[in-house]
């Protein structure tokens, strides 16, 4: 047999096979799947714009800047008052979660590793995650509120026991992924391991921190039961984070959506739509921020 | 059906190994920058190298060579107490440095490794700027100065022959450079800090003859300012540009299927590689093992 034995051009054209098949099966399985995920959100999002958008931009900007109608019957705009509060309770949890977290973090992943206390405070983390937030509510009611009053202090308490362990999760998991030749490299050098861990590590990490936390600081926003506890329905504006009843935007929710007054439904409704816009904000905000700080290749 | 089998390729005997014989006969007696003396490396109770004595002299460039799982890798980071960083891993034997045991309680591995530097397999810049990359070890040693760090900057790159590549995007990512730009920028980083010694583990291994070639000339200019060990598994290389090579090897208990590795023979370059004296050394570098 010779080398030059291919006279006709080799047919490379794909065979029917069962293999073929089996791919377009689960293709199709695989868009249902996302359409079946996309359908809800697309419905909340759609409700939540249709019904809330005439009130929050029709006396623009009053319904940012006006404060809360005390009779809850009467109609028209005003939100301000919960959007402080809603900014002053997740910013306090997040100041004091985000760090806490992420300090905790690198602690469980760089010193800790599976030494006996780094497993007892990981297991401990993961079962914060399963506490439900009313318990959280109740547990800050019983700590805080009971002896210091209603406040945005008290709510960003609970927040921020939310949000601690999934802060501590996301950036665990994306500490491991920072290569360990990185830090080979800088111990190389003469580097000190909290050096290392200062100057290489985090700032490797950081996109996936700053993901991580936006995820929990965006469920945070939106918790509603911890704050009926912790901060109180004030219908003025408080710019104080430490004392006197405060209010927030899911709080305000919660409370005009339960009302029979269809003026206060609408507020409801505004107020859905103006707190998912300002996680989309923050979102944004924040990603902006990292995209800056990545580099021209 | 024709069987055809293969028959068994004859090992390369005789295989010529380029050995500048005029410069390999006169390496110079310089001072002793490493005494190792009965080396041994534990990875928790498993003993992966054992018996491993030598010493590497000042200027000169030292070669590890022998076939994979010998631990010359092992060997090379117990030199600048890279095994600190592995759990379970533990030197014993003792690794003199100037006369002074790097292991003794009282020596910081962060004040060894300023001195004595690595480069490693795979090119590792950290995910910062070209400039930042080298300014970072000048930085954790104290320098601030924005002048001073630029004109360390433009020195080391320069050693790495790299400048003339980069110095109009300084500011750019390093991981957007090519494996042999990034190995060149690992080697100006490393010389960034003025180390006295650099350890080099298979550096060239994940780069193409080109870049090979020029990290190997780059290594002969710096044997003037630094200590040079290079682990490698090309022995041309060791041949090309060595000049002290040690042979390690594998050993295989019998009983318990263990391997150790371990220190066969170190002579002169040019001896390795013309007359060694162990027979497993001249079995391995005339390919028929390994």
């Amino acid at each position: 047999m010779t080398a030059s034995s291919i006279t006709n051009p080799p047919d490379l054209r794909a065979r029917p096979s069962w293999r073929a098949t089996k791919n377009t099966i689960v293709m199709a399985a695989l868009g249902g799947a996302v359409l079946l995920v996309a359908i809800p959100l697309i419905a909340v999002l759609w409700s939540v714009v249709s019904r809330g958008i005439v009130m929050t931009f029709a006396h623009f900007p009053a319904f940012f800047t006006d404060e809360i109608p005390v009779v809850s019957r009467r109609p028209g705009p005003g939100m301000g008052p919960a959007i402080l509060g809603t900014l002053l309770v997740t910013g306090g949890a997040t100041v004091i979660a985000v760090p806490l977290g992420i300090l905790g973090a690198v602690y469980l992943h760089e010193y800790g590793q599976s030494g006996a206390f780094a497993r007892l405070v990981r297991f401990m983390s993961t079962v914060m995650t399963g506490v439900p937030s009313v318990v959280m509510g109740l547990f800050v009611y019983l700590t805080w509120t009971l002896a210091f009053g209603y406040s945005a202090f008290g709510g960003a308490l609970a927040l921020a026991c939310l949000m601690l362990p999934v802060v501590i999760g996301s950036t665990e998991q994306m500490l491991k992924l920072v290569p360990p030749q990185l830090r080979e490299a800088a111990y190389a050098l003469g580097t000190t391991k909290s050096r290392t861990i200062l100057t290489v590590v985090l700032p490797a990490a950081l996109p996936g921190i700053v993901s991580g936390s936006l995820l929990a600081i965006a469920r945070a926003a939106g918790e509603t039961a911890p704050l009926l506890f912790a901060v109180g329905a004030a219908t003025a504006y408080n710019p104080h984070l430490f004392s006197e009843a405060n209010t927030a935007l899911s709080v305000q929710i919660f409370g005009n959506a339960n009302s029979s007054f269809p003026a206060a439904q609408e507020r409801a409704w505004a107020a859905a739509l103006t707190l998912v816009l300002l996680t989309f904000i923050v979102t944004l905000v924040a990603r902006t921020f990292t995209a800056r700080l990545a580099l021209k290749r | 059906m024709i069987a055809t089998v293969e028959p068994p390729r004859p090992p390369p005997q005789g295989q010529r190994f380029i050995v500048d014989r005029k410069a390999a006969a006169q390496v110079p007696d310089t001072p002793v920058v490493f005494d190792c003396e009965n080396v041994e490396v534990y990875y928790s109770a498993f003993r992966a190298v054992r018996g491993v004595s030598l010493k590497i002299q000042a200027n000169q460039i030292t070669a590890f060579i022998g076939p994979s799982g010998c631990g010359k890798t092992t060997v090379l980071r117990s030199l600048n107490r890279m095994h600190d960083v592995i759990p379970g891993a533990r030197v014993a034997g003792k690794v003199r440095y100037h006369g002074v045991d790097l292991y003794a309680p009282e020596v910081s591995a962060t004040e060894v490794r300023r001195r004595i530097g690595m480069v490693f397999q795979k090119p590792n810049p950290f995910p910062k700027s070209i400039y930042d990359n080298i300014a970072f070890g000048p930085r954790v040693n104290g320098i601030t100065g924005k002048a001073d760090l630029d004109v360390i900057v433009e020195k080391s790159l320069r050693s790495a022959a790299l400048w003339d590549e980069v110095k109009d995007r300084l500011k750019h990512s390093a991981l957007g450079m090519s494996g042999g730009q990034q190995q060149r920028l690992c080697i100006a980083r490393t010389v960034a800090v003025e180390p006295e010694v650099v350890l080099m583990d298979e550096p060239c291994s994940a780069l193409d003859p080109i870049a090979t070639a020029r990290i190997e000339e780059l290594m002969r200019e710096l044997k003037s300012r630094f200590t040079i060990v290079i682990v490698t598994h090309n022995m041309q290389q060791a041949a090309r540009c060595s000049d002290r090579t040690a042979f390690f090897t594998t050993e295989v208990d019998s009983k318990n299927d263990r391997r150790t590795g371990t220190l066969v023979e170190f002579d002169q370059t040019s001896k390795i590689f013309s007359a060694p004296s162990d027979e497993r050394t001249e079995n391995y570098i005339t390919g028929r093992f390994g």
